[in-house]
């Protein structure tokens, strides 16, 4: 009886620990957004500064470019679009586009791809997923059912 | 060649400002070609000079404007934004009619930046009047403001923009100078229409430049500025109206 019952408790240890592995190992990856680079092997900046301070980079650089004319690639919108818009879509929007994936998973407002294009400038083709007008259509109705309230007026 | 009294001492003068202090420092900066990092200055000021004796029924400035700049229609010119149009005159007495041109005009006292209640409507120290749409909150202040009608707001929803120029729905817009081309060096996109495809009535440069083309046109013959009562020191400037 001593042994069948700890071969019970063990049985039962091992079905825990196997039920434990599935689930992380089935929730692993829809953990967190989707976030690919497809050109090039390192973002202009570290990845840790970058997800911290995109939005602090390229506001910066919005101001320099609209009243001092000045035009470096390095942090324009027009670079971080180039790298990461997905050639299949060819846009940064879209469920797995590069800043709409994860701007959806922060709950923050995405306001840049209602006035910019969300296409890479060398293929010149219009993005074909969810243009703007697809995300901001999203956004609102997010907001209304309660899953994404963005922070932006 | 005599130089007179006053030619002379101007001469002199721009020698003397020109002339290095000490290695990279000047007392007059020499007006050159800028670098994307560098920023914009005041030893510019860029304008356009358009012929009317040459423009005849020709579109091709604002197909070529709007095809540059992502501006699109959507079949209803009441509302559709138009950055550049042709407006013709006709002398009643004669019936003769002559068609211009007429954009922003990128006047040195714009009534527009004035009366902007956030600062989005501004003047780049180049002279290019522009928009900032991230700050414009579509008051629409400016295009009641602005003599020549050139602003237009944005009504509906944007698709397909150009990547060096941004739209958006809410926002009011204007010719920008093709101010992404000026600042890559190159002329605007009404300009190299009309001289490629149009009847090369229109002249583009520096109009502090005394060497430019532009300088040199205003110079040989009558030229006026649209409005001129206005003393908003226009820079577009038109021959021949």
């Amino acid at each position: 009886m001593v042994f069948g019952g700890m071969a019970v408790v063990a049985a039962g240890m091992l079905t825990v620990s196997a039920v434990l592995a599935a689930e992380t190992s089935a929730a692993k990856p829809t953990l967190g957004p989707t976030v690919k680079t497809f050109k090039g092997d390192k973002c202009v900046e570290d990845t840790d500064y970058m997800r911290r301070n995109h939005m602090k980079v390229i506001l910066h650089q919005r101001d320099e470019t609209m009243h001092r004319g000045i035009r470096t690639q390095k942090h324009s919108l027009k670079n971080c679009v180039d790298c990461h818009a997905d050639p299949k879509t060819n846009s940064v929007l879209g469920k797995d586009g590069f800043c709409e994936s994860c701007h959806v998973y922060a709950s923050v407002n995405i306001d840049c791809f209602t006035c910019h294009t969300a296409a890479p400038e060398k293929n010149g083709q219009p993005p074909k997923a969810a243009g703007p007008a697809g995300l901001m259509e999203k956004m609102r109705t997010s907001a209304v059912t309660g899953t994404a309230n963005g922070n932006q007026p | 060649m005599s130089l007179s009294r006053r030619e002379f001492i101007g001469i002199s003068g721009a020698a003397v400002a020109g002339m290095a202090l000490a290695p990279g420092l000047r007392l007059v900066e020499l007006a050159r070609a800028r670098s994307p990092e560098e920023a914009v200055t005041r030893l510019q000021r860029w304008g356009l000079l358009v012929d009317i004796g040459k423009c005849h029924d020709c579109n091709a400035c604002v197909t070529a404007c709007h095809e540059e700049n992502g501006v699109t229609s959507h079949g209803r010119p009441a509302t559709d934004a138009q950055w550049i149009r042709k407006v013709e005159l006709k002398d009643k007495l004669t019936g003769y009619v002559e068609t211009l041109p007429v954009m922003c005009q990128h006047c040195a006292e714009p009534p527009c930046v004035d009366v902007c209640p956030t600062g989005a409507s501004f003047k780049r120290i180049d002279g290019i009047v522009l928009v900032d749409k991230h700050i414009c909150i579509g008051c629409r202040y400016c295009m009641m403001a602005c003599p020549y009608k050139a602003r237009s707001f944005v009504h509906e929803e944007t698709t397909n923009q150009k990547p060096h120029a941004p739209r958006g729905k809410g926002t009011v817009e204007s010719c920008t100078l093709c101010v992404h081309r000026v600042d890559a060096g190159r002329i605007p996109a009404c300009v190299e229409a009309c001289n490629k495809d149009g009847n090369k009535a229109m002249v583009f440069g520096d109009l502090k430049d005394p060497h430019s083309e532009i300088n040199k046109q205003l110079a040989s013959a009558p030229t006026t500025q649209l409005r001129p009562d206005l003393n908003l020191n226009t820079g577009v400037r038109y021959r021949g109206i």
